[in-house]
C-alpha cells in the first residue's frame, strides 16, 4: 500500500515510500490485482490491540458491499468510473466499504479520476443550514484572532457575514484553551447569531472535554469538535478515544439545537478534523501510509454522522507534505476517500511559510475541488490567518468559486443573504448605509 | 457620468480595522482580490519565506554574549542543511556527533540555554535582549546558569541532548518560530525539566509569540523566570507547572521612560 502510494515526504520520513519510480509502479500492478475482499481479512493494524480497526470490521455492511465483492482493486476502479456507478448507487455503497478499499483505489487514481468520482457523490447533511446539496456550496467563517479579543472576533465575522460567508459554520480556533475562555466566545458567537438571525451554526474548536464541561455549564453548544486520527494510539495522542466522543455525541444530540429544515430536523452535531501525517507525528503510525491512515480517521468520523468533516491539508508542514504538489494531491485524495466512506468533506486548502508553495497553489487545489463538488471550504480574512500563522482560503476565494461553478451556498443561509441585502439574485451587493449600521451596532462594533 | 466605484468602495467598513489585525475591509474588484492587497499579501508571504530561508547570524549574537561576559558554545544539528531540515524532523532535534564533544567539560549548573534558529532567522533578533533581563534575574535568585548554546539547524528537542551533555538540571530553548504573514520574527522559549531523550511535549512548558508586536521581552523574561525558578523548586515542568506568573511589577526591569 505505501509503496503504491505517490510520492509524500511523510512517507519518506517513516521509510515506507517506494524506493524508486519503478518500485512504486510494480507496487501499483500488484495492488491492482488484489481483491478488495482481501482488506476485510487481512488486516493492515491489529483487531485485538486498536479500536478504530474493530470499529471497521464491525461496522461493515457486508449486504452493501455484495455489488463490488468480487472485483478487485484495478476493477474497482474501472467501475467507480463507469456508468453502473450513478450517485445514487454510490451513496448506497458507502457502508460497505472501508477505508482500506477506498485508500487502496485512491492510490491507483490520477487526479481527474479522483475529481470525476468524488463529484457524483451528494452527501446531505443539516443543523440550521442543509449543507451539501448537489450545486452549492459553503464556506465555515473561521474568525480568528491570538489573544480571542470579542470585538477583535466579531470585526472578522462581520467582514465574512458581508461577504456571504459562513454558511458551514462560524468556527474560532481559541487562543486560550481554558473552559472559561471557551464558554465566553460560545456565547458571544451565539448571541450575535440570535441578534442577526443568521441561520448558521457556530463553534469553538476546542479539546473535546473542554466542551463537554462547557455544555455541563450550560453554554451555547451547536457543534461538538474534535480531531481525530486512524489508529487508536494516535487518537490517545489526541487525548480522545472512541468511548469519549460516544460521550460528547450523546449530550450534543440531546440539546436539540438544530432546527426543523426543508428535508428534516439538524440533528448532524459534531464537526471533525483531520490530516495527512497526524499519525506518524504521534509516532502511532503501525507502518501504514499516510494516505490510508487518513482514510482510517474517517471511519471514526462517519460514526457520529457529523455535519462537517475538514481536512486540513496543508497545515502540518513539509516533513509530512512538502511542495504544492504533494499538497494538491492529498486534498484530492482525502475529498474522494471521505465522500466515498459517505462523509460531507471539506478542505482547509492551506500551506505554511515553511512549505514549498504558494498562493497558486492554493487556487489550483481550490479550483480542482470546486470540480470536484467539495462541501466546503475555509473563509479567512484575506487568506491569512493570524493566529494559527498559515495561510487558508479567503472570503475573495470563496467568490470565485461561485462564480466558476455557479455554486451558491445553503439555501437558508442564501435567502437570508437576500433578505438583508446583502446579495441580490445571487450577486454580492453593497449594502446599504442602514443595513451597515445596523450590522455594526448588533456586533457593538458602531461608531 | 460618475466614476467607477474602486474597490475599496465596495468594502465600506473600514472603520472595524480598528478591532483586528486580520486583512478585514480589503475591498474587491469584481468579487476578487484587488491588486494593492495582492501585492501585499504576496510581500508579507516573501518576508516569511525568506525568515525560513536565510541563515541565522550567531555570529553578531555571540559577539554581544560574549562581551557581556557569557560563555557560548556552537553546536549543529544532523541536519545538514536547510532542506534536510524541514524533510527530517529527526535529524534537526539531535546533537551532530563532533558537537556533542564542544559540549564536554563544562561544569554542571541549574539552567543552559540553547537558542536555536528554527524557522525564524530573524526572531533571533530579540534573544540579546530578553537574554540581558532573564539572566541577570536567574542569578539574582541564586541559580547557576552555564553556557549559551548557539544551535543551527535546530528543534526544540535538541536542547535535551545539549541539557544531558552539560549536565543541566533545566534546558531553556529560545528559538525562531514558524512565522506567520504578519509575525515573521516571533520568538518561541521552551523549559523543560530534567529533559532525557523522548521527552514529551506534555512535559514541556511553553512562552510564545514573543515580539515586539506581541509579548514584550520584558513580559517574557519575567514569565520565564518566575517558571524555571517554580520548575526548580517543584523539580518538573510541563502541564503540572501553570503560568501564573502574570504581568511583571513596575520595578522588574523599569523601561527607562517609566
Amino acid at each position: 500500500m505505501a509503496c503504491a502510494s505517490p510520492p509524500k515526504s511523510g512517507d519518506e520520513l517513516a521509510g515506507l515510500a517506494a524506493g524508486s519510480a519503478q518500485e512504486r509502479e510494480a507496487a501499483r500492478q500488484i495492488l491492482a490485482d488484489l481483491p478488495l475482499r482481501l482488506f476485510l481479512e487481512e488486516l493492515l493494524i491489529p483487531y485485538e490491540t486498536d479500536e478504530v480497526t474493530r470499529l471497521i470490521v464491525d461496522s461493515h455492511d457486508a449486504a452493501t458491499f455484495a455489488p463490488v465483492s468480487s472485483l478487485s482493486v484495478g476493477e474497482f476502479r474501472d467501475w467507480l468510473l463507469g456508468d453502473e456507478a450513478t450517485p445514487e448507487v454510490l451513496v448506497a455503497l458507502a457502508p460497505g466499504l472501508t477505508p482500506e478499499m477506498v485508500a487502496a483505489v485512491s492510490k491507483l487514481m490520477r487526479v481527474q479520476d479522483l475529481i470525476l468520482v468524488a463529484s457524483k457523490v451528494e452527501v446531505v447533511t443539516r443543523f440550521r443550514t442543509t449543507l451539501g446539496l448537489r450545486g452549492r456550496f459553503s464556506t465555515r467563517l473561521q474568525p480568528n484572532h491570538p489573544t480571542d479579543d470579542p470585538r477583535g472576533i466579531l470585526a472578522s465575522t462581520l467582514d465574512g457575514l458581508m461577504f456571504g460567508c459562513g454558511d458551514a459554520v462560524i468556527g474560532i480556533n481559541p487562543a486560550l484553551d481554558s473552559v472559561d475562555s471557551c464558554v465566553g466566545l460560545l456565547r458571544l458567537l451565539d448571541d450575535f447569531r440570535q441578534r442577526t438571525g443568521v441561520p448558521t451554526q457556530s463553534c469553538v474548536l476546542t479539546h473535546v472535554t473542554n466542551t463537554l464541561e462547557a455544555m455541563a455549564r450550560g453554554a451555547p453548544v451547536d457543534l461538538v469538535f474534535q480531531s481525530v486520527a486512524g489508529t487508536q494510539d494516535a487518537n490517545s495522542g489526541f487525548g480522545i478515544d472512541l468511548a469519549l466522543l460516544d460521550t460528547a455525541h450523546a449530550a450534543a444530540l440531546e440539546l436539540r439545537r438544530g432546527e426543523e429544515l426543508a428535508g428534516g430536523f439538524g440533528d448532524n452535531v459534531m464537526y471533525f478534523e483531520t490530516g495527512q501525517g497526524s499519525a506518524l507525528s504521534a509516532n502511532a503510525h503501525h507502518g501504514v501510509d499516510q494516505g490510508t491512515l487518513e482514510a482510517r480517521a474517517y471511519a471514526v468520523a462517519r460514526r457520529y454522522r457529523p455535519l462537517l468533516v475538514n481536512t486540513v491539508v496543508g497545515f502540518i508542514g513539509p516533513e509530512y507534505l512538502y511542495d504544492g504538489k504533494q499538497i494538491i494531491r492529498a486534498g484530492l485524495e482525502d475529498h474522494f476517500c471521505g465522500k466515498l466512506l459517505g462523509l460531507p468533506m471539506g478542505c482547509d486548502i492551506c500551506y505554511t511559510n515553511h512549505a514549498e508553495a504558494d498562493g497558486d497553489d492554493t487556487d489550483t487545489l481550490l479550483t480542482l475541488l470546486g470540480a470536484a463538488g467539495v462541501t466546503f471550504i475555509m473563509g479567512v480574512p484575506g487568506a491569512d490567518d493570524i493566529m494559527l500563522n498559515y495561510q487558508s482560503t479567503s472570503f475573495h476565494d470563496a467568490w470565485y468559486l461561485r462564480r466558476m461553478f455557479d455554486r451558491p451556498p445553503a439555501p437558508e443561509f442564501a435567502a437570508w443573504l437576500e433578505t438583508v441585502g446583502l446579495s441580490r439574485d445571487g450577486g454580492l451587493t453593497l449594502p446599504g448605509q442602514a443595513q451597515l449600521r445596523e450590522l455594526m451596532g448588533t456586533a457593538g462594533l458602531g461608531r | 457620468m460618475t466614476d467607477p466605484p474602486q474597490p475599496g468602495d465596495l468594502t465600506p467598513w473600514a472603520s472595524l480595522k480598528e478591532f483586528t489585525d486580520a486583512r478585514i475591509a480589503l475591498g474587491r474588484a469584481g468579487t476578487s482580490m484587488p491588486t494593492r492587497e495582492l501585492l501585499k499579501f504576496n510581500a508579507a508571504h516573501a518576508a516569511a519565506r525568506d525568515a525560513v530561508h536565510v541563515a541565522a547570524d550567531f555570529e553578531a549574537l555571540a559577539e554581544s554574549l560574549q562581551t557581556a561576559g557569557e560563555v557560548v558554545l556552537h553546536v549543529h544539528s544532523r541536519a545538514a542543511d536547510r532542506a534536510e531540515y524541514l524533510r527530517r524532523p529527526d535529524l534537526g532535534r539531535t546533537l551532530a556527533p563532533e558537537s556533542l564533544a564542544e559540549l564536554e567539560g563544562q561544569p554542571p549548573a541549574d539552567v543552559v540555554i540553547v537558542v536555536a534558529d528554527g524557522l525564524s532567522a530573524g526572531a533571533l533578533a530579540h534573544v540579546g535582549p530578553l537574554l540581558a533581563l532573564l539572566l541577570p534575574e536567574l542569578r539574582g535568585a541564586g541559580l547557576s546558569v552555564g553556557p549559551v548554546v548557539l544551535a543551527r539547524q535546530a528543534r526544540v528537542a535538541l536542547g535535551d541532548g545539549v541539557a544531558l551533555a552539560v549536565g543541566a538540571k533545566l534546558v531553556l530553548v529560545l528559538i525562531g518560530e514558524r512565522p506567520g504573514l504578519s509575525s515573521p520574527d516571533s520568538l518561541g522559549a521552551y523549559l523543560t525539566y530534567a529533559p532525557q531523550i523522548q521527552t514529551r511535549d506534555s512535559a514541556r512548558n511553553c512562552v510564545s509569540n514573543i515580539r515586539p508586536a506581541g509579548l514584550g521581552v520584558r513580559g517574557a523574561a519575567w514569565r520565564l523566570a518566575h517558571l524555571i525558578r517554580q520548575a526548580l523548586r517543584r523539580e518538573l515542568s510541563g502541564v503540572a507547572l501553570k503560568d501564573e506568573g502574570g504581568e511583571p511589577p513596575g520595578d522588574f526591569a523599569p523601561l527607562p521612560h517609566s
